[in-house]
């Protein structure tokens, strides 16, 4: 690949511009991390319904869509990005309360899962600092794929197709967390409140797809 | 079917229609991988691979 033979003369200030945007999103993340958490414990506490999740999940993503990439680059971001992920910690509600009725130590070891895969592909990437930017159009035909899949299976209730579908977005949320991680550092992403919701998304779809995995295949009865 | 799954495959179809242009965008602009870049992104989907592996077998 060309742009790998390329010597990169990074100057003193794009790498403290590279340091501080890695600061700014992890930063971000993680509180957006711990807002979602508690909006999720509250959506099991008030056994939120299925219907109110997706709704919940609607708004959250129409957010996403529509009114994120408008205020990202001021601070009326921050409140937008806090909804965003707010509102789709309560949708995993009636998620949690199925899993936690079924067997408590799943969502635990999902939990746990997320955060040792996040940790440890984050790791990989700023430590290597390859550019995983050759994967953006490799990333995108698997996440169309698994939509249209996902889509399908709503139809057809697989549950071997249910089971792929989650493998696969286990696979793709790994890719982007690379990716991402490697577009910050690159300077591809220049926008943390951007940054944050790409990684949180990551984060949330890899947790969401465990859960259904452990609980399928860890299910002794 | 209830309506939240007719509701769900609506928001379905929707992010369909939504990633469409951005994909054929990202096919078109991405740059090419070496066999030696995709052995780097293979290596640690393995290890996230066997490491869902050993979470399933400990549940």
């Amino acid at each position: 690949m060309n742009h790998q033979n390329i010597t990169f003369t990074s100057s003193p200030e794009s790498v403290l511009a590279t340091s501080k945007m890695l600061k700014n999103t992890y930063a971000l993340l993680s509180m957006t991390l711990i807002f979602s958490g508690v909006m999720a414990f509250i959506g099991t506490a008030i056994n939120l319904g299925h219907g109110a999740a997706l709704v919940a999940d609607i708004i959250a993503i129409a957010m996403l869509w529509f009114a994120l990439p408008r205020t990202a680059n001021s601070t009326a971001g921050i409140p937008v990005i806090f909804a965003i992920t707010g509102l789709l910690g309560l949708g995993l509600g009636p998620v949690l309360n199925h899993y936690i009725a079924v067997n408590p130590s799943i969502v635990m070891t999902a939990l746990g899962g997320t955060g040792v895969i996040f940790l440890g592909l984050s790791g990989y990437a700023l430590t290597t600092r390859k550019d995983f930017s050759f994967m953006g159009g490799f990333l995108m035909v698997g996440m169309f794929v698994v939509l249209a899949a996902a889509l399908a299976n709503i139809f057809l209730q697989m549950p071997v197709l249910f089971l792929v579908v989650n493998a696969v977005i286990v696979m793709i949320m790994s890719g982007l967390i690379l990716y991402e991680t490697s577009s910050i550092i690159h300077g591809g992403e220049t926008n943390y409140i951007m940054a944050t919701a790409s990684l949180f998304l990551s984060l949330i779809n890899l947790f969401q797809a465990l859960l259904h995995l452990l609980g399928a295949f860890g299910n002794d009865d | 079917m209830d309506w939240t799954q007719i509701g769900s495959a609506l928001l379905l179809v929707a992010m369909l229609a939504f990633i469409f242009p951005r994909m054929r965008q990202a096919v078109k602009h991405s740059p090419k991988g070496s066999s030696q870049d995709w052995i780097s992104f293979i290596i640690p989907l393995v290890a996230v691979i066997g490491f869902v592996i050993l979470l399933i077998m400990m549940v």
